[in-house]
C-alpha cells in the first residue's frame, strides 16, 4: 500500500477506524483538534457515529456506556481534558471495559500552554484517578509507530478488557509524516457474556458496574484485577534498545524524545561518546528488566523528558541503585535540543570521572 | 483577576463573591464555555442567585480552539466537527441560554444583546451598566448575553459576518430582555 | 544527504502548504521526510513556520535546530531564523516586503521578490509556490515534477483549473537561481 503524508492527529483517527472503531466521544481543546474533527468527517462515511459532548466529562461517560455494550469506542483530548476525564477512567478501570483514550499531551500544570509536553507521565502510568487500577499506556514516537500502536490499541483493549491510553504530544499529534496503513485482521472478541447487549437467551442480566460494598468482595475484586495487571506485565512489554552494548552512558527517553535523543548517538561518538539508547514502548507496564542487561556494562544512565523528571523515578527503580540516575528535562512546551542533551552527557560523564 | 478553568467560572466567582461579599465580581464566558462545559456552574449560580454579573458572549462557535461546533453554533451551519452543517438529528439542538435561564427562580435580570451595530452596542452598553448596578444594589444574579461575530472561523469578512449575524442569528435567539425582578415589581 | 529547510513567513502566506508540498514531493521520491508546523495563536496574524526533513535516512528529531536552508517570507522571518543556517546553506528571502538586505560568510543569501513576481503572473496568493521553485533550484531537494504531481494531489478537483497557474510560478520560481 502507499504511504500517505499525514498529520499525527489523523493518523490516529484513520488507525482507530481501520482497527474497526466506530464510535467517537470528543471535545474540543488543542493540540489535538484535529483528530475528532477528522473523525467528524470519516466516521459518517463509514456508518459510523462522532458526538462532540458537551464536555470531557460527558465524552468519557459516553465512552464508558459504549464500552460497555463491548464496542470499539475511542475518546481523545490533551492535558487539562484527560484531568477531567480521570473520574470517568477509573470507572471504567474498575468495570473492566475495553477502550482506548488518547492523551496529546500540553505543558502543564493548570491551564498550562498549548505547546507539547511529557507532563502527565505520572498522570498515566501511577493511576491519575483513584483507586488500584492501571492502563496499558503506549507511548509511539513517529507517526507510523502511532498508527500502529492505536491499531494494536484496540486489540489490547479488548483481549485484557482494559483502557488503553496512547501518550503523544503537541508535537506528534501536529506533525506530518509518511504512514502506511497495513493490513491487519480486525480480532473480533465475544463480549456477549459480560457486556450489556440484551438478555438474549441469558437468564441473568449482564451488570457494567465498580460498586461493592461489601469489603472483601471489594478486596477479591481487586486481587483479581491485581492478577490481570501481572498478566499484561509478564506478556505486553514493549521497548527498543539503541546502541547499548557497551555504552558509556544509557539514556532512557520515550516517544519526541526519544527521537531526538537519537540525533544525539551520532553527535555523541563523533566526540569519542559511546551512547545508548532504552526507548520504553510501553510505559505502564515499565520494561523494568531491560536495565538488567546493561547495568553493569555502563557507567550510568540518563533519563530525558519534557517534565521536570517524572519517568526517571521508574529508571531509579529499575536501576536499583547498582549505577548513577542521573536526569536532564525541559518543561513547559521547551523542546530539548540535541546540543542541550550532549552538554548534560558530557556534563554527567565530567562527573564520573 | 482570577483565571478559572473552562467552564467553571460561575463556581470561581461564587468563591470569591462569598469570600468577600463587597467585592464587585464579574464572569466574562464564551458560548462554548458556558453553554457546554459550564452548563452545570452556570445554572447553579443563577439558581443561588449569586450577586455577581456574567457577561457571555454569544459567536455561535469556538474561537479558541479553531472554529469546532458550539452549543449555540444554528442548525446546519458548518464547523470544523460538523462540516457537513449542523444536523440537529445528531449533533443536537442550539441552547437558548438566556430564555432557559430565565425559567429559574433566582435571577436577578438576564437580557439578550447584539454588537453587530452601533444601535446593538449602545443597549449592549446600557445593559451591562444594569448588570453591574444590580450586583452594587445587592439585587442579585444578573447576565447579558451579547451576539457576537466569528469572520475567522466562520469563513467571512468582518461585513458578511455582520449581516451574518443579523440574518441568521437574531432570528434564533432573539433580543430582549427575559428577567428583570424590576419590572415584575 | 539531509536537507533540513525551515519555511516562515505570516499567517496566510501559504508557508505551511509550501512545506507540505515540499514533504509531499519528496515522499514521492521515496526519501523520509517529516513535516513540523509551528502552531497556537501565531497562526492568526503573526509569523507562523514550518520545519521541513527530507532525508536519505530515517528522520530522527524533526526539530531544526541549524537548518540547511531557509525560506523567510517577511522580516521577523528572517531575523528569527537566518543567524541559525549553517555554513554551506541557503537563505531564500522575499524581498517584496523586506528592504534591508541580509548576506553572511560561508552562506548563500539571496533576495527575490516574490510578490511581484506571483503579481506578475496574474495571482498574488502563488507567491510561495515561486519561492518553493526557487528553494528546488538553490538546494534541488526533489524534482519539478513531483511537485507538480503533490500540487495535483494535494489541491481539490475544483481548483485543478489552477494547475497551469502554479506550474508557470514553480517554473519562475525554478529559473530565478542559478
Amino acid at each position: 500500500m502507499a504511504r500517505k503524508l499525514m498529520k499525527g492527529n489523523e493518523a490516529i483517527g484513520e488507525a482507530a477506524i481501520k482497527a474497526g472503531c466506530h464510535l467517537f466521544f470528543g471535545y474540543p481543546i488543542t493540540p489535538q483538534n484535529e483528530l475528532p474533527e477528522y473523525m467528524s468527517k470519516r466516521l459518517p462515511e463509514i456508518g459510523g457515529t462522532f458526538v462532540q459532548a458537551e464536555s470531557e466529562v460527558a465524552a468519557i461517560n459516553m465512552v464508558y456506556g459504549a464500552a460497555g455494550t463491548g464496542s470499539r469506542v475511542m475518546t481523545s483530548s490533551s492535558s487539562p481534558g484527560i484531568s477531567l476525564k480521570q473520574e470517568g477512567i477509573s470507572y471504567i478501570a474498575g468495570s473492566e471495559l475495553p477502550c482506548v483514550i488518547v492523551n496529546i499531551v500540553r505543558g502543564g500544570p493548570g491551564l498550562g500552554g498549548i505547546q507539547p509536553a511529557q507532563s502527565d507521565y505520572f498522570q498515566s502510568t501511577k493511576g491519575g484517578g483513584h483507586g488500584d487500577y492501571k492502563l496499558i499506556v503506549l507511548a509511539p514516537s513517529t507517526v507510523q509507530e502511532m498508527v500502529d500502536l492505536v491499531q494494536e490499541a484496540f486489540d489490547l483493549a479488548d483481549k485484557y478488557r482494559n483502557p488503553v491510553m496512547i501518550l503523544g504530544d503537541g508535537m506528534l499529534g501536529q506533525m506530518m509524516e509518511p504512514v502506511e496503513f497495513k493490513e491487519r485482521e480486525i480480532k473480533k472478541v465475544d463480549h456477549s457474556s459480560w457486556a450489556t447487549v440484551g438478555m438474549g437467551d441469558r437468564e441473568k442480566p449482564n451488570i457494567v458496574n465498580s460498586l461493592y460494598l461489601d469489603p472483601q468482595e471489594l478486596e477479591d475484586h481487586n486481587h483479581k484485577l491485581q492478577r490481570k495487571y501481572d498478566e499484561i506485565t509478564a506478556n505486553e512489554i514493549r521497548y527498543e534498545t539503541y546502541n547499548c552494548e557497551n555504552a558509556e552512558i544509557i539514556l532512557i527517553a520515550y516517544g519526541t524524545t526519544a527521537r531526538i535523543v537519537q540525533d544525539v548517538i551520532p553527535m555523541a561518538k563523533e566526540k569519542g561518546i559511546k551512547l545508548g539508547l532504552i526507548k520504553p514502548i510501553t510505559l505502564w507496564p515499565f520494561p523494568y528488566d531491560v536495565f538488567n542487561d546493561y547495568v553493569d556494562s555502563t557507567k550510568a544512565f540518563l533519563s530525558v523528558e519534557m517534565s521536570m523528571g517524572q519517568m526517571v523515578e521508574d529508571v531509579k527503580l529499575a536501576v536499583n541503585g547498582k549505577k548513577p540516575v542521573h536526569f536532564y528535562g525541559r518543561s513547559g512546551g521547551m523542546i530539548p535540543t540535541p546540543e542541550g542533551i550532549l552538554e548534560n552527557v558530557i556534563e554527567v560523564l565530567g562527573g564520573l570521572e | 483577576m482570577q483565571e478559572a478553568a473552562h467552564g467553571r467560572a460561575p463556581a470561581v466567582a461564587t468563591g470569591i463573591k462569598r469570600a468577600i461579599p463587597e467585592s464587585i465580581v464579574f464572569t466574562y464566558q464564551g458560548d462554548g464555555d458556558l453553554a457546554s462545559i459550564g452548563t452545570a456552574e452556570i445554572i447553579h449560580a443563577a439558581a443561588r442567585n449569586e450577586n455577581m454579573t456574567v457577561i457571555f458572549v454569544n459567536n455561535a462557535i469556538y474561537g479558541m480552539t479553531g472554529g469546532q461546533m458550539a452549543p449555540t453554533t444554528l442548525p446546519n451551519q458548518r464547523t470544523t466537527t460538523s462540516p457537513r452543517g449542523r444536523d440537529v438529528s445528531s449533533a443536537g439542538n442550539p441552547l437558548k441560554m438566556a430564555e432557559m435561564l430565565a425559567t429559574i427562580d433566582g435571577p436577578a435580570y438576564i437580557e439578550r444583546t447584539t454588537v453587530h451595530n452601533i444601535k446593538g452596542i449602545s443597549r449592549t452598553k446600557k445593559a451591562i451598566q444594569k448588570a453591574f448596578q444590580n450586583q452594587v444594589d445587592k439585587k442579585g444574579f444578573s447576565l447579558v448575553e451579547i451576539l457576537s461575530t466569528c469572520p475567522t472561523n466562520w469563513g467571512m469578512t468582518p461585513v458578511e459576518s455582520l449581516s451574518w449575524l443579523e440574518d441568521n442569528m437574531m432570528e434564533y435567539f432573539p433580543l430582549g430582555v427575559y428577567k428583570d425582578i424590576e419590572e415584575e415589581k | 544527504m539531509k536537507h533540513e529547510v525551515i519555511i516562515a513567513g505570516f499567517g496566510g502566506q501559504g508557508v505551511m502548504l509550501m512545506g507540505q508540498l515540499l514533504a509531499y514531493s519528496s515522499m514521492l521520491e521515496d526519501k523520509n521526510v517529516s513535516w513540523l508546523p509551528s502552531y497556537g495563536p501565531e497562526m492568526r496574524g503573526g509569523t507562523a513556520n514550518c520545519m521541513v526533513i527530507v532525508s536519505d535516512r530515517q528522520v530522527a528529531s524533526p526539530l531544526i535546530t541549524a537548518p540547511s536552508a531557509l525560506v523567510a517570507m517577511n522580516l521577523p522571518s528572517l531575523t528569527k531564523f537566518a543567524d541559525s543556517v549553517k555554513d554551506g546553506g541557503v537563505v531564500l528571502y522575499n524581498s517584496s516586503l523586506i528592504d534591508e538586505e541580509y548576506q553572511r560568510d560561508g552562506i548563500t543569501s539571496i533576495g527575490l521578490p516574490f510578490n511581484d513576481l506571483a503579481v506578475e503572473l496574474g495571482n498574488a496568493r502563488v507567491a510561495n509556490i515561486v519561492a518553493l521553485g526557487s528553494l528546488l533550484s538553490a538546494t534541488d531537494i526533489c524534482d519539478k515534477d513531483s511537485v507538480i504531481d503533490s500540487i495535483k494531489s494535494v489541491l481539490p478537483e475544483r481548483h485543478h483549473h489552477l494547475l497551469p497557474l502554479n506550474e508557470k510560478a514553480l517554473e519562475k520560481g525554478l529559473s530565478l537561481v542559478n
